[in-house]
C-alpha cells in the first residue's frame, strides 16, 4: 500500500537578547554553572518578574517576517509541571492568547512552491540544564539557561516529506538570522525542533495517530528522524499493528527512535494566567515601529541579487540562504566588476574551506574586499586561475591581501615574451619526439609541449603568449 | 456537580501531596460544597453582556529594558540548596 507522511514542527529559538526574559542576568552561553543566576530566574519565593521589552519586539519581528497576525492583546500563562530543570515548578509561557498567529512561509521543493502554515508563535522562558551522573544516583542542575527567552513556533501539519521539512526549517532559520531575532547556533542549542509525525494510506482524509520526537538539534538529525519515524510507523501498520500516541526520542547514532515510556495522560499542565505579569498590548504605533526595523528578507534579497548583480537564480538562492554569506557576497560584489566570479568562489572554494574547517560563515578568516581583489587579479591577467587557488589558500591561512601575497611569493603571470620564448625554445629542443609528432599531424602533441612549458614556469606563464610563441617557433622548424 | 474520591486523588498527585484516606474523604466533601456553592452563586448572575476576563490586572505593558545586571554570587545562589556539588544544585537522578 502507498502511504502519505504528515508532518508538523514545533521549533524553539532562543532570542538574541542581552538579558534574560524576566531579570537582568546575562543570556551568554557557556558560563560556569549557576553564575548567570539571581533569585528571579531561580524561582525564589516573593520575587517579581518583569518582562524584557526586547523579547516582545523580537517575537513580533519574527511573527511579521513569517506573515503572522500580531495580537493587539496577549497575556502570559503558567504551565505547571514538576521537573528539576524548572525551579518554579511552572514555566511561564503563553496559552490561549499567543503574541502571533496564522502565518505562513513559502518553500520551494523540486521546483514547485508550497505554503506551510504557521499556527502560532509565542514567547516563553527556557529551562535549566540537567547533567545526569552516569553511575550515581544524582543529577547536577545548572540554572544559567533558565529564563533565557524563547519563541516557540508551531506549524500546521502541512509538510509531506523530509525534503519539505528541511526546506521549511532552513527557510525559517534564515529568516530568524536575517531579522537578528536569534543567532540560530544549533550546536549551542539556540534552535531546536520537535517533529510531530503520522502516516495514512494515500487518499485517506483522516490523519493517522501521531508521535512526537523531541529535541532535535541539527538539520541532519531532523531529516533522519523524519525518515526513520515514517519508516517505523509504516512498518507497524504493514504488520497490522497500532501506532501509539507517545513522545519518542531520536538516537542519531543508532539511527532509530525509542519510546520515552511517557505517562502522557498524566500531563495536566493546568494553565492559568500569570498573575505577576501584566498583559501585553501591541498598538498600531508600536507595530509600525517594529515593522520598520525588519531588514530585507531572504526572498527579496535573492530577487535583488539576480537583478542587481546578474548572478544566476541558483547562485542567488544558495548565497541568500545564509545571511552572513549573503553579506559577504554583497560586500565583495560591490567592489568588483565580476559578481559571478565572486559567487563561484563562495559556492566553491569558500564553502569547501568552511566545511573542511567546520567554521561558521560569520567567522570566516578572509575579508570580502580581499576576495574581490583576488578576482580582479585574475581578470586583469596578473595571475592565472590556477595560481589564484594557491593565493586563496594563503589568504585563508594568513588573512593577507592577495596582491601582497602575489608580490611576496613571486606569483605574477610572466608576460615577458622574450623570457617565455627562451623557455619555449628550450622545451622544443628537449622534446624532439613530440615535435616530430606535431609535424606529422598529431596536433595533440602540442598539449604536451604547453604542459612542459607551464611546468618550467611553475604555472606562471601567460597561456595565450605560450600558445602563440610555441606555434611561431614550431613553424620555424 | 459531584466530586469523587478519584478527583481528589488526582489533584493531590498533581500537587505532590500525600493525603491519608481520612483527609481524602474530608476533602472530597469540602471540595464538592465549595464548587457547588460558587457555581450556584455564579449561575445567579446574568453575564450576557460581560466579556470574559483574560487577566486579573487592569494594567498592561509593564516592561524592563534589555539591560544586563550583575548576577548573584554562586555561593549566595546555592545557599538554599539542600545538596550541592561542583557549583551545581544536586537532585535525585531524574531521567525523563
Amino acid at each position: 500500500m502507498e502511504y502519505e507522511v504528515v508532518i508538523g514542527l514545533e521549533i524553539h529559538a532562543e532570542l538574541d537578547t542581552r538579558s534574560k526574559i524576566y531579570c537582568g542576568c546575562t543570556t551568554e552561553f557557556g558560563g560556569e554553572p549557576n553564575t548567570h543566576c539571581c533569585p528571579i530566574c531561580t524561582g525564589m519565593p516573593g520575587v517579581l518578574p518583569v518582562l524584557n521589552k526586547t523579547v516582545v519586539e523580537y517575537a513580533v519581528r519574527a511573527g511579521l517576517a513569517a506573515n503572522c497576525a500580531i495580537s493587539s492583546f496577549s497575556k502570559q500563562d503558567r504551565k505547571n509541571y514538576f521537573y528539576p530543570d524548572l525551579p518554579k515548578a511552572y514555566q511561564t509561557s503563553q496559552y490561549d492568547l499567543p503574541l502571533c498567529k496564522n502565518g505562513y512561509l513559502e518553500i520551494e521543493v523540486d521546483g514547485s512552491v508550497k505554503k506551510i502554515g504557521i499556527t502560532r508563535i509565542h514567547i516563553e522562558e527556557d529551562a535549566g540544564k540537567l547533567i545526569h551522573d552516569e553511575s550515581g544516583k544524582v543529577s547536577y542542575v545548572d540554572y544559567n539557561r533558565c529564563g533565557v527567552p524563547l519563541i516557540e513556533i508551531v506549524t500546521e501539519p502541512d509538510m509531506r516529506s523530509s525534503a519539505e521539512v528541511k526546506a521549511f526549517f532552513e527557510k525559517l532559520k534564515s529568516i530568524l538570522e536575517y531579522t537578528s531575532v536569534s543567532d540560530c547556533k544549533m550546536q549551542e542549542g539556540s534552535l531546536r525542533a520537535d517533529v510531530n509525525l503520522s502516516v495514512r494510506p494515500k487518499g485517506q482524509k483522516e490523519f493517522g495517530t501521531r508521535t512526537e520526537i523531541k529535541n532535535l538539534n541539527s538539520v541532519r538529525a531532523i531529516v533522519r528522524a523524519v525518515d526513520g519515524e515514517a519508516r517505523r510507523q509504516i512498518s507497524v501498520l504493514e504488520r497490522n499493528g497500532v501506532i501509539v500516541q507517545e513522545t519518542r526520542r531520536w538516537d542519531d547514532e543508532k539511527g532509530e527512535s525509542y519510546s520515552m515510556r511517557d505517562k502522557e495522560e498524566a500531563h495536566d499542565y493546568r494553565y492559568f494566567p500569570e498573575p505577576d505579569l501584566t498583559p501585553v498590548v501591541v498598538d498600531e504605533a508600536w507595530l509600525d515601529k517594529i515593522r520598520s526595523s525588519i531588514p530585507e528578507l531572504p526572498d527579496e534579497r535573492r530577487k535583488r541579487f539576480i537583478a542587481e548583480y546578474g548572478i544566476p537564480a541558483y547562485d542567488a538562492a544558495f548565497i541568500t540562504g545564509s545571511k552572513p554569506l549573503a553579506d559577504f557576497f554583497e560586500a565583495a560584489a560591490k567592489e568588483s566588476k565580476n559578481a559571478k566570479a565572486i559567487s563561484n568562489w563562495i559556492m566553491g572554494d569558500v564553502m569547501k574551506k568552511l566545511n573542511d574547517t567546520g567554521l561558521e560563515p560569520l567567522d570566516m578568516p578572509i575579508k570580502p574586499e580581499s576576495l574581490s581583489r583576488l578576482v580582479s587579479l585574475i581578470d586583469e591577467n596578473v595571475i592565472s586561475g590556477k595560481i589564484a587557488k594557491q593565493v586563496f589558500e594563503i589568504m585563508w591561512d594568513t588573512g593577507e591581501d592577495p596582491a601582497d601575497i602575489v608580490e611576496k611569493e613571486g606569483l605574477k603571470v610572466v608576460t615577458d615574451t622574450e623570457e617565455i620564448r627562451s623557455i619555449v625554445i628550450q622545451v622544443i629542443s628537449a622534446n624532439p619526439k613530440s615535435v616530430e609528432d606535431y609535424k606529422s599531424g598529431k596536433t595533440k602533441a602540442i598539449g604536451f609541449l604547453v604542459g612542459q612549458i607551464m611546468r618550467e614556469t611553475k604555472g606562471k606563464a601567460d597561456p595565450q603568449a605560450v600558445n602563440r610563441l610555441l606555434k611561431e617557433e614550431l613553424d620555424k622548424l | 456537580m459531584a466530586i469523587t474520591k478519584e478527583d481528589i486523588e488526582r489533584l493531590a498527585d498533581l500537587a505532590r501531596l500525600n493525603l491519608t484516606p481520612e483527609e481524602i474523604e474530608k476533602l472530597t466533601g469540602d471540595m464538592e460544597t465549595i464548587i457547588n456553592y460558587s457555581m450556584n452563586k455564579l449561575n445567579e448572575l446574568n453575564t450576557d453582556d460581560v466579556l470574559p476576563m483574560e487577566h486579573v490586572l487592569p494594567i498592561s505593558n509593564v516592561f524592563r529594558e534589555d539591560i544586563c545586571e550583575k548576577s548573584f554570587d554562586r555561593e549566595e545562589i546555592l545557599k538554599n540548596a539542600p545538596e550541592k556539588a561542583e557549583g551545581c544544585f544536586l537532585v535525585p537522578k531524574v531521567v525523563e
